[in-house]
């Protein structure tokens, strides 16, 4: 369990636009153990779907390129691969396979033109020596697995002809036909409604306890984060802000931003006439050069937050921060690393 | 947290609750075909482009005269019993010739499209896939050709190769080229962006395989609407050309050289212009209605 299936490095993922270069993901490191599920949670913007693109390496080039960092990823065997490395062909063989992902919107993941038994069975024929028949069969299988009624005349019919949560169960079953070791999920469900949310986490967890396949689930939604997650990755304007197991950061986070984010979740003991908002919006990525990102729209803020970057802080066992307020509290030493890491 | 989070007592996968709404599967294809079904105007359509397809393959069994008999003694006959359509300023029999025009006409619709759609298809996944220069470079040619009025580009590339029906052919698919080119790459580009096409990706799909298994399939709809009005336009094209001169060569039945011959008997003779005239319109307006129909019927919009 110690050893990580995925172990992002410095992860830089920068776009190249007309208005500039914009870094989407700013030296993201992070990593997921095996049968691990791992959250990383933001707002639109942040670059969580970015960093996922990064790691399946899907982000659309032009405009937007892995510029530095690695991403190590285990395979069962043992074999560790930098995916950056990796030749395209060989990428094409991880994905899908040992790695697959499902994304957010699931009317539109489907091709409208094929039966949903023929969309299952094209990744099964070509990651494994399975023949037409063989595959139609575990394409039924895995639609069993997932939940479906009626697997077998689901898998003759076509996308159009299933509700949302039906096909991201159809989604779902593509992606763990492989049986991978990682599954990335971008906001599985926010398109769904909330029954079907419900549905759809609990089979997502199921498919992660039963067969060990871990999880990196995107989302904005901390109630899904509470439900699912093993440990959290928040990002904020493309940069990590704070990591730690999921107790930790829901019941004791550090990062003005991430208790920010849990203030403003409705409490059911209070009746509040407001829901509590972080004031002002999300920077545009890049237009912030020194300091603290977070900065303008912290409670906390003081001269140092605008004058110098932050960095990671450990702050206990598995728990770290992107925050100032923690350096002071431990003295010079902290205050010593982080402005020879940032090496101005 | 406790709002959104999903209660633990519910059993899990109650999918049965997620209804299906249709019960047969459809083939997207086979509802397109049954929406256009339901429209008339594209039926009558159909039965307007059937019938001429018919009296173009059976044409031997239905023509009482020979096509290029001269009789100088029946020149410019009204219509009757014996010359249905009457006879033109030789003698020949218009219906006869009617009929093997359609042939002509139909072929030139079909090749001239069909040249058209496989070159400005090629064309128009380069640029629509690869991008770029290559995007570039095939764009601003497409650019080029259609700056000129296309008959008047046909003419010219007649005038080069000299007048005949195959050469206006040829002319009519060229300057086709562009406009299904356009069409394909603006197709592929909009499909390129689509959420399954990412999907196939992360399955891990060779990009060859998605471009012919997802992104031209997916594109389908509105070039085969193109194709279908295409002919029409071809076969309109191929008549003006045959009207010049530069298209099929006498005594070569085309509508558009009967037209031409006939145009000094159009106040003394009008059924020599009338009917040459009659079935070019006739066809055009055939796939225009087939055109139309298929458009609604495969628009993404309409369905369901």
């Amino acid at each position: 369990m110690t050893e990580p299936v995925l172990n992002v490095e410095g992860l830089r993922t920068h776009f190249f636009t007309d208005a500039g270069e914009i870094p989407a993901v700013d030296d993201v490191s992070f990593y997921i153990n095996e049968g691990e599920v791992l959250g990383i949670v933001g707002e639109s913007g942040c670059g969580k779907s970015v960093t996922s693109l990064s790691v399946m390496g899907l982000v659309p080039n032009p405009p937007g390129k892995i510029i530095g960092g690695t991403i190590d990823f285990r395979h069962s065997g043992g074999k560790v691969e930098d995916l950056r490395r990796v030749s395209g062909r060989r990428m094409r063989q991880i994905r899908g396979n040992q790695m697959a992902m499902i994304f957010q919107e699931p009317m539109t993941s489907l091709d409208p033109l094929y039966k949903i038994g023929y969309q299952i069975t094209e990744g099964l024929r070509r990651h494994t020596k399975m023949n037409k028949k063989e595959a139609h069969r575990k394409a039924v299988d895995m639609l069993k697995i997932v939940g479906i009624p009626r697997a077998e005349q689901v898998a003759t019919e076509y996308p159009h002809q299933l509700s949302g949560g039906m096909r991201q169960r159809v989604m779902i079953a593509m992606a763990m036909a492989c049986d991978p070791e990682l599954l990335i999920a971008d906001e599985p469900t926010t398109a769904l409604d909330v029954t079907i949310q419900a549905q759809i986490l609990e089979l997502m967890k199921k498919l992660n306890k039963e067969k060990g396949t871990a999880l990196m689930l995107i989302t904005h939604d901390l109630g899904v984060v509470a439900e699912m997650c093993d440990r959290v990755v928040v990002m904020y304007a493309g940069k990590v802000v704070e990591e730690g197991d999921v107790r930790t950061i829901l019941k004791h986070p550090k990062h003005p931003y991430t208790q920010g984010l849990i203030r403003s979740l409705p409490k059911m003991s209070e009746r509040e006439e407001r829901l509590y908002s972080i004031p002002g919006t999300v920077p545009k990525p890049g237009s912030i050069k020194d300091g603290c990102r977070f900065a303008a729209r912290c409670p906390h803020t003081f001269d140092r937050c605008v004058e110098e970057t932050p960095e990671l802080l450990p702050l206990a066992e598995g728990h770290a921060c992107r925050c100032f307020l923690y350096d002071s509290l431990e003295g010079g030493g902290a205050h010593d690393r982080s402005t020879t890491a940032e090496g101005h | 947290m406790e709002t959104v989070r999903p209660d633990k007592q519910t059993p899990i996968p109650s999918p049965e609750q997620e209804a299906h709404t249709v019960p047969a599967p459809a083939s997207p294809w086979k509802e397109a075909f049954r929406q256009l079904r339901r429209n008339k105007l594209a039926v009558v359509g159909m039965f307007i482009i059937s019938f001429f397809i018919l009296i173009a393959v059976f044409a031997p069994l239905l023509t009482p005269h020979q096509v290029s008999t001269m009789n100088a003694a029946d020149r410019l006959q009204g219509p009757s019993a014996d010359y249905w359509f009457g006879t033109d300023d030789l003698g020949r029999d218009i219906f006869t010739r009617i009929v093997y025009g359609a042939r002509i006409s139909l072929m030139v619709g079909f090749f001239a499209v069909t040249g058209a759609l496989i070159f400005g298809s090629m064309l128009g996944i380069l640029a629509g896939y690869f991008g770029r220069w290559v995007d570039m470079l095939i764009s601003r040619v497409f650019d080029i050709m259609l700056a000129f009025p296309s008959i008047l580009l046909a003419i010219a590339i007649v005038a080069i190769l000299g007048p005949s029906l195959q050469n206006a052919l040829i002319a009519i698919a060229i300057i086709n080229i562009p406009i299904f080119g356009r069409l394909v790459r603006s197709k592929v580009i909009s499909i390129r962006e689509e959420e399954y096409i990412m999907a196939a990706k992360a399955q891990g799909m060779k990009s060859g395989r998605i471009l012919v298994h997802h992104v031209l399939p997916n594109s389908m709809a509105p070039i085969i609407v193109q194709a279908t009005l295409g002919f029409g336009t071809a076969i309109l094209e191929a008549a003006a050309l045959g009207f010049l001169g530069l298209g099929a060569q006498p005594p070569t039945p085309e509508w558009g050289r009967m037209l031409s011959d006939a145009r000094q008997y159009i106040t003394s003779a009008p059924w020599t212009v009338l009917f040459p005239g009659l079935s070019i319109m006739l066809v055009v307006l055939g796939f225009n209605m087939i055109g139309d129909g298929l458009r609604d019927a495969l628009d993404p919009k309409m369905k369901h």
